[in-house]
């Protein structure tokens, strides 16, 4: 199915919790608020016009200041059609619903979304860090991280 | 830090069974069945084991926080250390990523031979994997004839870039070095060469040895439904019977030029999608890609300059692009957002091995420890590219 057609039937459903959209790019995309972001994705992967039942990735991003992206890719099988999705969030509103619910697949890459960017992903059932130690301060990939010079007393230069 | 209740320090305290006992057991970090540095978590109720907690982050090397300072050109070394089996592989998603973002054309003849490295990548990688799999089951004879084969081909890459196992040799828009003279005649020698050894020495001395056999028919059974949900890739998802392959069904490059089947589980020794099917699957791909490369030899342009098209600055235009490609453990996705400045502002890995991974849990429940071998074995996961 063309994009534009799948976002046409979500917007027949959820309206308003479309906030953006973005067709004419080299990889579409649209924005949807967050509330809305379990359900819509339900609704993407059980429709039987849509059937997205992949998860290819889900990606945490701190674009700059206090923005924040988590953004997940799907695709299905069935029709080999994809869509990428949008939540915005802030640094000081950083929690997400989970999407492990939909798709097992969003576990590690939600672990790890929370690990490097910090997005706290609300209702996770196994809510750790994945790459970093245990023990690690502060999300690596925050535009404002600055690496410490020792880790548990090791220097790390 | 900010941290909320729910994301609290430590590991999971173990459920207990109902009798009250479970013991954890750990296989790794520093375990030969896997394959670097990764530790399972192991809760055993009795010889069963009940449920299997992954530990990594061993090998991590920060690449994504790298790959925000640095330039697309200065970001393909730090890809070859990623999956560092299929380095070529590597090098070409990405090249195909930022290709994608500008809109750059590419020369024929630089396509053809993206290929016919990418494709004796899969080759070197499948054999690895295919020889420490046989290794893990206790077939030490194939691991190897696996890595004196694996070996040509790295002869092969070294006649080309000058590196066995880092390549850093598909650029955006080109290639770092033409083929030399009299390599294209050596590869189709070693292809009709490889296509016997594998007929007259692998499938007789592993695939269909019965003590083989018995070890990984209806192990670590992934069924399609399964491999959708968790992401699987690559063999993992051949293996359960799913007829997917990027390079057909999402293509990239020139794929769509050549004749060559997409080999998937059957089922021959036991269920679809078992341990066995995974790894025959590996088995059979490199047939085709012999195949592939074998006709791309034949079509490709002799003439031409394969820097002509590398771009001497790398610009990308703002927006952002999630591109997959088919590396020989599945689906390699670089999620890259650009601002229009030099450097990414973000660049996401999806690597397969770590999605491939992530369903051991779920398939190793009920088995017994020498199982979770095999089953880790035909994953076929490398931590260079979990961990990054």
């Amino acid at each position: 199915m063309e994009v534009a057609r799948i976002v046409e039937l979500l917007k027949e459903r959820f309206g308003e919790a479309l906030v953006e959209e973005h067709l004419e790019v080299v990889d579409p995309w649209i924005e949807v608020r967050r509330e809305a972001l379990v359900e819509i994705c339900r609704f993407l992967r059980d429709d039987p016009r849509l059937e997205f039942n992949q998860l290819m990735c889900l990606s945490g991003v701190h674009v700059k200041d206090d923005l924040l992206w988590s953004v997940c890719h799907v695709f299905s099988y069935t029709h080999r059609h994809r869509l990428g999705l949008k939540v915005v969030l802030g640094t000081g509103d950083n929690h997400c619903p989970t999407l492990t619910g939909i798709w097992p697949a969003a576990d590690w890459h939600e672990r790890e979304s929370y690990d490097l960017v910090g997005i706290v992903y609300d209702g996770h059932p196994d809510p750790r860090r994945i790459l970093c130690p245990e023990d690690w301060v502060g999300h690596p990939l925050r535009k404002d991280y600055v690496t410490p010079s020792t880790y548990n007393g090791m220097p790390l230069d | 830090m900010e941290t909320s209740e729910l994301f609290h320090l430590g590991s999971r305290v173990p459920d207990l069974g109902p009798d009250g006992e479970r013991m954890t057991l750990n296989m790794g970090p520093q375990h030969p069945s896997t394959h670097g540095v990764l530790r399972l978590e192991l809760e055993m109720d009795g010889e069963e084991v009940a449920r299997i907690t992954p530990q990594m982050g061993y090998l991590h090397r920060c690449f994504e926080k790298y790959a925000e300072q640095l330039t697309p050109p200065q970001i393909f070394p730090y890809t070859d250390r990623m999956d560092y089996l299929a380095s070529m592989n590597n090098n070409f998603g990405f090249a195909v990523t930022v290709e994608r973002l500008m809109g750059l054309e590419i020369p024929e003849k630089v396509e053809y031979l993206r290929v016919i490295v990418a494709e004796l990548n899969r080759i070197a990688s499948h054999q690895v994997a295919i020889g420490t799999f046989g290794l893990d089951l206790g077939a030490l004879t194939p691991y190897f004839y696996c890595f004196r084969d694996r070996e040509t081909i790295l002869d092969f890459f070294e006649e080309i870039c000058g590196a066995r196992l880092l390549y850093n040799y598909i650029w955006v828009g080109g290639l770092s070095h033409d083929f030399p003279e009299g390599l294209d005649e050596k590869i189709l020698e070693f292809c009709d060469y490889l296509n016997r050894r594998i007929d007259t020495e692998l499938n007789p001395l592993l695939s269909f040895n019965k003590i083989f056999i018995e070890r990984s028919a209806n192990i670590g059974v992934i069924t399609p439904e399964q491999a959708y949900a968790w992401g699987c890739s690559g063999p993992t998802l051949r293996g359960s019977g799913v007829d997917f392959d990027l390079r057909r069904d999402d293509p990239y490059s020139i794929y769509d030029r050549f004749d060559w089947n997409i080999c998937v589980g059957e089922g021959t020794m036991g269920t679809v999608g078992d341990v066995w099917d995974r790894y025959w699957v590996k088995v059979l791909e490199m047939k085709e890609s012999i195949k592939i490369i074998r006709q791309a030899i034949q079509q490709r342009p002799r003439e031409g300059d394969v820097r002509e098209a590398v771009p001497a600055r790398v610009k990308m235009p703002p927006g952002e692009i999630y591109c997959r490609t088919e590396t020989p453990r599945g689906e390699l996705g670089y999620y890259l957002v650009s601002d229009g400045g030099p450097k990414p502002l973000r660049l996401k890995v999806r690597a397969p091995a770590f999605c491939n991974l992530c369903i051991i849990d779920e398939i190793s429940r009920g088995t017994l420890i020498g199982d979770v071998v095999a089953i880790l074995g035909s994953l076929d996961i490398v931590l260079g590219e979990i961990d990054r």
